[in-house]
C-alpha cells in the first residue's frame, strides 16, 4: 500500500472523510451566516444542542447517533425560535438575545448531563464527549449522515443561489420582489443548524461555532465575489478538517476537534495578515505606496507653482530646498519624478547643489493634478 | 392577509355596485385607512392616500413621522394593523411586478462581496423565477441600466469601493432594471453630492415623463417646489396631500413640523411666503 501505515487505519480513514465532509458543509453555510452577521447564531445553536442530546438519551436510553442528533436539532431549532421571539417581541438586540438563548440552553444541558452521569448507567459513559467532541468514536455509518447533510446543503445552495444571495444582501428588496424571504431565511437557518449538529460528535458543542465562522471569515479576506468566497470557504473547511484529523492521528491523546479548529483559526490569522487587497500586510504596503505617491505629486505641483510664481517654465528648483521642506521623502520623490520623466536635473551655478527643471510632460502632469483637485461640476 | 374583516366586507359591497371590479382604478396608488403600530405606539394613523399616475411625488415630514414606514407598508414589508393598499385598483399582492423599490442606501452592508453589475441584476431576480440564473440578456439589461445612471465604467467594481453617491446610483439602476410602472424610493438623495442629486432628479423626471409614477421620501424642503409636482405631508397622520402648487403651504408645514418650522418660515420657498 502506498499510504503511510496510519492512513490504512479504519478509524483514521473514517475521521478524515468525516472531517472533510464537515468542513465542506460548514464552510459553505458559514458564508451565509457570516454575511448575514449571524456568526454567533452557530455558537448559540451548538450550545443549545446539549440539552437536546441529553433529553434524547433520557427518553430513548440509547447512544445511537441519529437519536442524539435529532434531539440536538430540535433543541437548536427551539433556541433559534427563542432568539427570533426575543428580538421581535422585546427591546433586546440580536447579540443579547443570542447570549440569553445560548447560556439558558447550555445551562439546562449541563444540569441534565451531570444528572445522567450520576445515574450509574453503563451506556451513559461518553455523553460528555459531546462537550469537546470525540472523533474517534465516529462510525462508518455516521458518515452517511454527514454525507447526506452536506449533499443536501450544497444542492440547496446551488438551486437557490440567487435567492439566498439577494436575501442575504438586501432582505427588504428581496421581499419587494415577491420572494418568500421568511421561508428562505428558515431554510438557511435550518441548514446552519444541521451543519452544527453533524459537527457536534467530532468538534463538540463548545468549539463548533468556529467551524461555521472561521472558514468563511478566512475566505472573505481573499475575494470580492460571493461565488469565490463560498468555494474558498469550502476548501478551507475541508483542509482544516483533514489537517486536524491527520495531526491527531500522529500521536495518542491529541484531540481531533480542537486541532481542526486550531487549523481553521490558523487559516483565519494567515488570511487576515497576508490576504491580497484586504489583508493587513497588503493594506499597509498599499497605504505606504499611496503616501509616497502623494508626496511625489505634491513635490511636482510645488515645482510647478514655483515656476509659475517666477513666470519661468524653466525655473530651476534647488534640491536642498525641496529636502529641507519634505525631508528624505523629497529626495525619493525627485528621483521618482526623474524616472517618470517629469523633471530633469540642471546645474545652476558650479558651487551650488543639484537643481531641477520641469519637463513638458511634468508641466502637463502637474496641471492635471491641480485640475483634479477642483473638480468642475458638470 | 385575512379578508374576513369589516374593511374588506365594506369594499366588497362597494364593488358590487360598481361596474368595474377594481377599486379606484384611476389612481396609481390608493391607500385606505392604513394604521401601523410598533407595539402600542402608533406610527401611522388612519392614512388615506391617493397618488395619481404620472406624477413625481414627495413624501415629507419630520423625523419619526412614519415616511419610510408608509412606503414599506405599501410594499408589504411591514404588516399594518388595519387598512388596504391598491395599486392601479388591485391589491398590491397582484401588482407586485408593476412596482420598483429603492431602499435606503444605509439599510444594507456595502461590504458584501459583490460587484455593482451584480447588484443591479438583482432587480431582475423577481422576473427570472426560481432556478434560472441571470444570463447574457440579463447582463445586457443591467449594463444598460448602469449606463442610464452614468455608472457603466464601474460595473465590475466591488460595491464597497464606491462612494455614497455611486452606491445610490447603483440602487437606482437596480430599480430601473425592474422596468416598473410605479417606483418607491426611500431618501434617494440623502447624503449624495450636488452632482449626483441633479443626476438622480433628472432620471426621476425622465421616468415621470414616461408616465410612470415616482414616490420619493424626501428630506430637503428647499427643493420640494423645484423637484416635485405632487406632495404628501405626513406626521403619523396625513397633514395634507395634493399638487405642490395647491398644498405646499407654510400652514401645512407648520402643522406637520410644529415648532421646527419657525426656522424655515423666513425662507421663501412656500407658496404663501412667495407672494
Amino acid at each position: 500500500m502506498a499510504f503511510p501505515g496510519f492512513l490504512a487505519d479504519y478509524t483514521v480513514q473514517t475521521v478524515i472523510v468525516g472531517a472533510s465532509l464537515l468542513g465542506l458543509c460548514s464552510g459553505a453555510l458559514g458564508c451565509f451566516a457570516v454575511l448575514r452577521q449571524q456568526s454567533l447564531l452557530g455558537d448559540a445553536l451548538s450550545h443549545a444542542a446539549l440539552p437536546g442530546i441529553a433529553i434524547g438519551f433520557l427518553l430513548f436510553g440509547s447512544r445511537q447517533l441519529s437519536i442524539l442528533l435529532s434531539g440536538a436539532l430540535v433543541a437548536g431549532v427551539l433556541a433559534a425560535l427563542l432568539i427570533v421571539l426575543l428580538t421581535r417581541r422585546s427591546r433586546l438586540k440580536t447579540d443579547a438575545a443570542l447570549g440569553i438563548a445560548l447560556s439558558l440552553f447550555f445551562a439546562v444541558g449541563v444540569v441534565l448531563l451531570t444528572h445522567i452521569q450520576n445515574r450509574e448507567n453503563a451506556s451513559q459513559a461518553g455523553l460528555d464527549a459531546f462537550l469537546f467532541g470525540q472523533a474517534a468514536a465516529m462510525l462508518r455509518q455516521d458518515l452517511w449522515i454527514l454525507g447526506t447533510v452536506t449533499a443536501t446543503a450544497l444542492l440547496l445552495v446551488i438551486s437557490f443561489w440567487k435567492e439566498f444571495k439577494v436575501v442575504t444582501f438586501d432582505p427588504d428588496f428581496a421581499s419587494s420582489l415577491g420572494l418568500p424571504v421568511t421561508a428562505l431565511e428558515i431554510v438557511l437557518t435550518t441548514m446552519i443548524a444541521l451543519a452544527v449538529v453533524i459537527g457536534l460528535q467530532m468538534v463538540g458543542v463548545v468549539l463548533m461555532a468556529a467551524m461555521i465562522i472561521a472558514p468563511a471569515a478566512a475566505a472573505r479576506q481573499w475575494t470580492h465575489r460571493l461565488e469565490t468566497m463560498l468555494i474558498l470557504a469550502m476548501v478551507f473547511g475541508a483542509v482544516s478538517g483533514i489537517t486536524g484529523a491527520l495531526l491527531s492521528s500522529l500521536a495518542r491523546g491529541l484531540a481531533t476537534g480542537p486541532l481542526i479548529v486550531l487549523t481553521a483559526s490558523g487559516l483565519v490569522l494567515f488570511s487576515i495578515l497576508f490576504a491580497t487587497r484586504r489583508g493587513i500586510l497588503w493594506t499597509a504596503i498599499h497605504a505606504r505606496r499611496q503616501h509616497a505617491n502623494l508626496i511625489t505629486q505634491h513635490v511636482l505641483t510645488t515645482l510647478y507653482q514655483l515656476a509659475q510664481n517666477h513666470h519661468n517654465p524653466a525655473y530651476r528648483t534647488e534640491q536642498g530646498m525641496v529636502v529641507s521642506y519634505y525631508g528624505d521623502a523629497g529626495n525619493r520623490a525627485l528621483s521618482e519624478l526623474d524616472r517618470l520623466g517629469y523633471v530633469k536635473p540642471a546645474r545652476h551655478l558650479p558651487e551650488e547643489g543639484t537643481h531641477w527643471i520641469l519637463t513638458a510632460a511634468g508641466i502637463k502632469e502637474a496641471e492635471r493634478i491641480l485640475a483634479s483637485l477642483h473638480p468642475v461640476e458638470s | 392577509m385575512s379578508t374576513i374583516d369589516p374593511q374588506a366586507a365594506r369594499s366588497e359591497n362597494v364593488t358590487n355596485i360598481q361596474v368595474d371590479a377594481r377599486h379606484e382604478p384611476d389612481l396609481a396608488i390608493h391607500v385606505e385607512d392604513l394604521t401601523v403600530s410598533y407595539g402600542t405606539k402608533p406610527v401611522l394613523w388612519d392614512i388615506d392616500m391617493d397618488i395619481p399616475p404620472g406624477v413625481l411625488a414627495a413624501i415629507v415630514g419630520p423625523n419619526g413621522a412614519g415616511k419610510s414606514t408608509l412606503i414599506k407598508t405599501v410594499l408589504g414589508l411591514i404588516r399594518p394593523a388595519a387598512g388596504h393598499v391598491y395599486i392601479h385598483g388591485k391589491p398590491y399582492r397582484d401588482q407586485r411586478r408593476l412596482v420598483g423599490y429603492v431602499p435606503q442606501r444605509t439599510s444594507v452592508d456595502w461590504d458584501f462581496p459583490t460587484t455593482a453589475l451584480d447588484v443591479v441584476s438583482m432587480g431582475l431576480y423577481g422576473r427570472l423565477g426560481w432556478f434560472r440564473r441571470p444570463g447574457k440578456r440579463e447582463k445586457q439589461r443591467a449594463l444598460a441600466a448602469l449606463e442610464q445612471v452614468n455608472m457603466s465604467s464601474f460595473a465590475d467594481r466591488q460595491i464597497s469601493q464606491l462612494s455614497g453617491g455611486q452606491q445610490q446610483r447603483v440602487f437606482l439602476a437596480r430599480a430601473l432594471v425592474q422596468a416598473a410602472d410605479i417606483y418607491f424610493m426611500d431618501e434617494p438623495m440623502a447624503g449624495v453630492d450636488a452632482t449626483t442629486e441633479r443626476a438622480i432628479i433628472e432620471i426621476l423626471r425622465k421616468l415621470r415623463d414616461q408616465n410612470k409614477t415616482v414616490v420619493v421620501v424626501h428630506h430637503d424642503l428647499q427643493t420640494v417646489t423645484s423637484y416635485f409636482d405632487w406632495i404628501v405631508i405626513l406626521n403619523v397622520r396625513i397633514i395634507a396631500q395634493g399638487s405642490v402648487a395647491d398644498v405646499y403651504t407654510a400652514e401645512h408645514l407648520r402643522a406637520a413640523y410644529g415648532g421646527q418650522i419657525a426656522l424655515l418660515q423666513s425662507n421663501s420657498f412656500t407658496k404663501d411666503t412667495q407672494g
